[in-house]
């Protein structure tokens, strides 16, 4: 699983009928230091985030279909949690 | 998944079977501020996208999913057209 920031909200109403209903959120995955790291995604959302809040993405494609609550979904990338914190041990 | 705007299509006659009767569509990968993000690639199209449209595409097995049972040897898909995205600008100290 990785660390990313939720930076924007995607709308489509054309699409494969399993996204229907998810809502498309644009994560940028972060460093350790939460500085940006390569390039930004698009992730379903399981537990309502938002714009601007740090989440915990998984990047694969059974995980992201359990999150939807859906088998068989298209789908790689799922928002599975709003982190609270992170402690780094120096 | 990634948004990517459709820059073209590509067809093939000879190929595997399991890939007669699917749309081939060539996109590139965008940045949130619209830019071009890596090199474009060939993805199937399950949902009916046209050239100039900005979609998202899924990577991996899951790219198949559309077509199933049958199991078409791709990696990337369109699986949704994009009407539009808002994108939070980057505030400092947050």
């Amino acid at each position: 699983m990785q660390i990313g920031r939720v930076v924007g909200t995607v709308v489509s109403t054309q699409k494969h009928p399993k996204f229907e209903g998810a809502k498309l959120l644009l994560v940028q995955p972060l460093n350790l230091d939460d500085t940006p790291r390569g390039a930004a995604l698009l992730a379903v959302d399981g537990v309502g985030a938002g714009v601007t809040e740090k989440v915990l993405i998984v990047l694969e494609g059974r995980a992201a279909g359990e999150a939807l609550g859906r088998k068989a979904a298209p789908v790689d990338a799922a928002i599975i949690g709003i982190i609270d914190t992170v402690d780094v041990q120096p | 998944m990634h948004v990517a705007r459709v820059v073209g299509t590509v067809v093939s006659t000879r190929k595997d079977e399991n890939l007669v009767g699917l749309k081939l569509l060539l996109v590139q990968p965008l940045t949130p501020d619209r830019q071009p993000a890596g090199r474009p690639l060939v993805a199937v199209d399950a949902v009916g996208a046209g050239v100039g449209e900005e979609v998202f595409f899924v990577r991996g097995k899951e790219a198949a999913f559309p077509y199933y049972p049958v199991a078409p040897p791709v990696d990337a898909g369109i699986v949704g057209i994009v009407d539009h995205w808002d994108v939070e600008p980057p505030r400092a100290g947050r």
